[in-house]
């Protein structure tokens, strides 16, 4: 990893102008410090030396897009990541989530859906997950069918058991899935609950109105403009007095809507939608 | 080394490195021209106490873990988020990735010296400090190439010199100090 492939900014912007006209995806308004990063791993493990070699294989070479979109986007996640936040969300968040006869929860940019089943799990312990609809999105179609499978390498599970009861959990994790060799699969009962969907939080519109939206540590990849634009496509779909959820690092203060939102919980970052 | 000739000071540490940053920013002149931000491996999903744990005798400092987006500004210290890589932005932004594990860190030293390499070139002092593995090495040799300075404590006076060392073979032009030098290096950067 040490040994990364150099790139200048301005062959990262003729890629991106590339990518948006060959393939339609625009990630004109990502962060460039990362997208940075990201393109040139994704060289180095093609084993490309010039941007001209990415750039062919991307107007030629019509499986590489596939493999590039994987790879260039984060499918780094975790069951109960910040166990802190999970802890906040079912002292203060689920409760009032009660007192709706169907609740709609949505995570964006779901990655392989760690967190959505974690979710799943508070609201199950809450009583509430026969009467919640579930939907998870991401731009990356390869992460929606992982996420759909719900596999879990058992190495990891060690973690999360510990993630879990750190977040307030009293069940044994082991309830919630079946090992089996080298994987734990999360119970059919949770997959079954939850609408897995392609939404591009660039280009993509409100679909549903919601009580409560998770987006953790997806923002952290847009510019400041682009943050602004997914802050206000949360609030038109979040119902009044909906919650949203952004990582714990993630902050609305740089958002020309935050006056719209009451923070709930400072520390795990949970805001309400005002009225 | 002149006035206004550093924007900002990056210090990166593992094993046996916090007494050491402690030191460093007791040194800081008052008020600093420039940002400091660290970077220490330490453990994710925990109530992180490490803003205590560098709080200082001098009570002006703050140390303080950046939101992502949040801009730098000079006489500040800045600590790097757990379980993030911390990353510059063009803008003289902060941006937080949690992207895969780089030498074993999340935070990763390489990935926040590469970063502030290509942003602040010249204007770069890297500093890294005791550790047993050999993060941090790459990302000096890429401040030193756009003309920045590298520091490494001279790895007898290291709890775990495995880090400095791997640093010091990998850049022969890295100066190889005692904390108590760099402590007055950092002390006189204003001046």
């Amino acid at each position: 990893m040490d040994s990364q492939t150099q790139l200048t900014a301005e062959e990262l912007n003729e890629i991106i102008q590339l990518i948006y006209t060959q393939h339609g995806y625009d990630f004109s308004d990502y962060a460039r410090s990362s997208l940075l990063r990201r393109v040139a791993r994704c060289m180095t493990i093609a084993e490309f030396k010039t941007s001209y070699e990415l750039k062919y294989h991307l107007i030629n070479d019509k499986s590489f897009f596939a493999w590039f979109l994987e790879t260039l986007t984060v499918n780094v996640t975790e069951m109960f990541r910040d166990p802190i936040f999970y802890k906040e969300l079912r002292e203060k968040v689920i409760p009032t989530l009660a007192s709706y006869p169907i609740i709609k929860v949505w995570h964006a940019g779901c990655a392989t859906g760690e967190e959505v089943y974690s979710m799943a799990i508070l609201l199950q312990e809450a009583g509430l997950l026969n009467r919640t609809k579930m939907y998870a999105t991401d731009l990356n179609p390869v992460n929606l069918e992982r996420a759909r499978q719900g596999i879990i390498p058992l190495k990891q599970i060690k973690e999360y058991t510990t993630n879990y009861i750190k977040s307030g959990g009293t069940n044994d994790f082991s309830a919630y899935y079946t090992a089996q060799y080298d994987n734990a699969i999360i119970h059919k009962e949770y997959r079954e609950e939850v609408v897995f969907a392609r939404h591009n939080l660039a280009v993509d519109q409100v679909f549903n109105e919601f009580q409560l939206i998770c987006c953790r540590n997806v923002m952290i990849y847009f510019n400041q403009e682009l943050q602004n634009r997914a802050v206000h496509l949360f609030h038109d779909s979040l119902s009044p007095l909906g919650y949203l959820a952004i990582g714990i690092k993630e902050s609305l203060l740089f958002t020309d809507i935050k006056e719209q939102f009451e923070a709930i919980s400072p520390l795990a970052r949970i805001y309400r939608r005002k009225k | 080394m002149t006035k206004n000739n550093v924007d900002i000071v990056v210090i990166g540490g593992s094993a046996g490195s916090i007494p050491v940053i402690c030191e460093l920013i007791e040194a800081l002149p008052s008020p600093f021209d420039f940002a400091v931000v660290i970077v220490i491996h330490r453990s994710k999903n925990v109530i992180s106490e490490m803003e205590q744990i560098l709080a200082v005798k001098r009570k002006e400092i703050m140390v303080k873990e950046p939101d992502d987006k949040e801009p730098i500004q000079k006489n500040c210290v800045y600590l790097a988020p757990q379980n993030y890589h911390l990353l510059i932005e063009e803008t003289h932004s902060f941006c937080l990735d949690y992207s895969e594990l780089v030498s074993y860190s999340r935070p990763s030293i390489d990935v926040t010296f590469e970063s502030i390499a290509e942003i602040y070139t010249q204007k770069a002092v890297s500093i890294l400090l005791s550790g047993a593995n050999g993060d941090g090495s790459h990302g000096m040799a890429e401040i030193i190439a756009r003309g920045g300075t590298g520091i490494v404590q001279e790895p007898s006076t290291a709890e775990y010199p495995v880090m400095p060392q791997l640093a010091l073979d990998a850049n022969a032009e890295a100066k190889a100090w005692t904390p108590a030098q760099i402590s007055t290096y950092i002390h006189t950067l204003n001046v």
